[in-house]
């Protein structure tokens, strides 16, 4: 595991889970795109945080999570929890 | 999804509900033009299952589809959040939606409804995360499971695909609801609603769903498929499950002219239902009547119906019911009775609008599908066609029942061209 919860492991998990819009770069700049553009709606969002819950023992807190409408809020959320530097992920990601 | 509808005028008492198009996926044909040449042809697709191992079970025939794979039509986002019966539901409803020439993004999204009926829900999907619940944990369950198991999910589903946010809903009431959907969504053609979906798909072949089905006692536990479902034979022995259904698009007449609709199978004749009286009660049936009220709904006689379009439990005491409902109401040998449900296996909700298609074929074709099994109605006063038998078909009646006591009728009408 790296050090860091990354863009990548977010299109990585939500292509997994939810599956993808064809009309959609997941791979392009998304981190400031809101998540119904990119296809995903809350129960796509539900779905990742469990499944993040699962692989990285992070426990999202759902009241930030109904919030997160971007990738770049959602990794924050995330870092936060994660046990390496918070918000790395989203600056090597960009 | 711009539109914004007003307040509509009530349509007047003249309004008709057409079919205008056809969605199928049978186990016997995916899309209608395969469905119809195999059904009259009489081949029949029921053989022992292979989603799962039946070994176990008392009953292992069932009628599957074989050649469908959902990611060749749909996009990768639906699948995680959809049972093969969503799935094959959202398929037959882009064929049906095509046949018909519709393009729902041209009509205003209050103009269309979606009203379908289930018999069981997405059991396979359910199945699947009761497992992962079970076996890993809470956290395991999909949070699609909130809704993909659900009676209305096809109806959801189609509604959030195609924008269509008009009246819609389910019926549940196992094969009889498959009728009851498509005259809720005569209902609303005539309170002025210029199209619905309906129809209904069922899927649930899988070890829990299959456990389900054997609850009512009446899966035929046979190997052999030459002698597994034979409805009207003495030697019925029950039913043997399938999967898939029809989706139709159900559209107001003048709507489907002004528009310039390619086709109009049949109109939407008429309707009844009934329901049985608890057993031990002494009254009678209720099956009878509900011929009795659909063709009264119709305005048609009798003897102008030109096939019935049987229910066929395969279980001696609901045939011999049905078979004096038919000669009570036509006649003995008054009325050419066919089955095509024979190839397939019953569908549950989606069976029923399956034979609608098939009618409407026959209307279309002038030829009535054979049914497959009994050679000839063994033991009872019915004109069973056992071939497929050319024949001038302007009305035929489609008979539905549900597990429970439910008993549904629709008639249906050719449309002069």
């Amino acid at each position: 595991m790296s050090d860091s919860f990354t863009v990548s492991d977010l299109t990585r998990l939500m292509r997994e889970v939810a599956g993808e819009d064809e009309s959609v770069d997941l791979d392009g700049d998304i981190l400031d795109l809101d998540f119904a553009d990119l296809g995903y709606d809350s129960l796509a969002i539900l779905e990742t945080s469990g499944r993040i819950a699962r692989d990285y023992g992070i426990v999202l807190d759902d009241d930030a999570l109904t919030d997160a409408h971007t990738p770049r809020v959602f990794l924050g959320l995330v870092n936060e929890k994660f046990p390496a530097v918070g918000g790395a992920g989203i600056e090597r990601a960009s | 999804m711009t539109a914004v509808t007003t307040a509509r005028p009530v349509a007047s008492a003249g309004s008709r509900a057409v079919i205008t198009g056809l969605g199928v996926a049978a186990p016997t044909g995916l899309g209608h033009p395969a469905y119809w040449r195999a059904t009259l042809a009489g081949r029949r697709a029921i053989g022992r299952i292979t989603r799962f191992d039946p070994a176990g079970y008392p009953a292992r025939l069932a009628g599957e589809i074989g050649d469908f794979v959902a990611g060749d039509h749909l996009s990768s986002r639906l699948l995680p959040q959809t049972d093969r019966m969503t799935q094959l539901a959202l398929v037959s409803t882009d064929w049906a939606l095509a046949d018909a020439g519709v393009q729902p993004g041209d009509l205003p999204e209050y103009d269309m409804g979606v009203i379908t009926a289930s018999s069981s829900g997405g059991f396979e999907f359910g199945q699947n995360e009761l497992r992962a619940l079970w076996s890993k944990g809470s956290r395991h369950v999909s949070a699609y499971q909130s809704f993909a198991w659900f009676y209305a999910v096809n109806s959801g589903q189609i509604s959030i695909r195609h924008g269509m946010r008009g009246p819609s809903g389910v019926v549940v009431s196992d094969q009889a609801g498959g009728l009851e959907a498509v005259a809720a969504a005569r209902r609303q053609i005539v309170k002025g609603i210029p199209l619905i979906v309906s129809g209904a798909v069922d899927a649930s072949i899988c070890p829990w769903g299959w456990v389900a089905q054997m609850a009512s006692e009446r899966l035929s536990v046979r190997d052999d498929p030459d002698r597994a479902y034979l409805p009207f034979d003495l030697d019925a022995n029950g039913h043997v499950p399938g999967e898939g259904g029809a989706i139709l698009i159900v559209e107001d007449a003048e709507h489907a002219a002004r528009r310039g609709a390619t086709r109009v199978y049949g109109e939407v004749a008429g309707y009844g239902s009934t329901f049985d009286p608890r057993p031990g009660s002494g009254r009678p049936p209720g099956l009878r009547k509900a011929i009795e009220l659909a063709l009264e709904d119709a305005e048609v006689a009798a003897e102008e119906v030109d096939v019935v379009f049987a229910d066929a439990a395969g279980v001696v005491e609901l045939d011999r019911v049905e078979a004096e409902a038919i000669t009570s109401v036509f006649g003995s040998r008054g009325v050419a009775v066919t089955a095509p449900k024979t190839a397939t296996g019953r569908l549950y909700s989606g069976g029923a609008p399956l034979d609608l298609a098939a009618a409407l074929l026959s209307i279309r074709d002038g030829i009535i599908p054979p049914t497959v099994g009994p050679a000839a109605a063994n033991g009872y006063d019915l004109d069973l066609v056992a071939v497929a038998r050319p024949a001038r078909v302007r009305v035929a009646l489609v008979v539905a029942r549900g597990y429970g006591g439910f008993n549904s009728v629709m008639v249906l009408r050719s449309v002069p061209t």
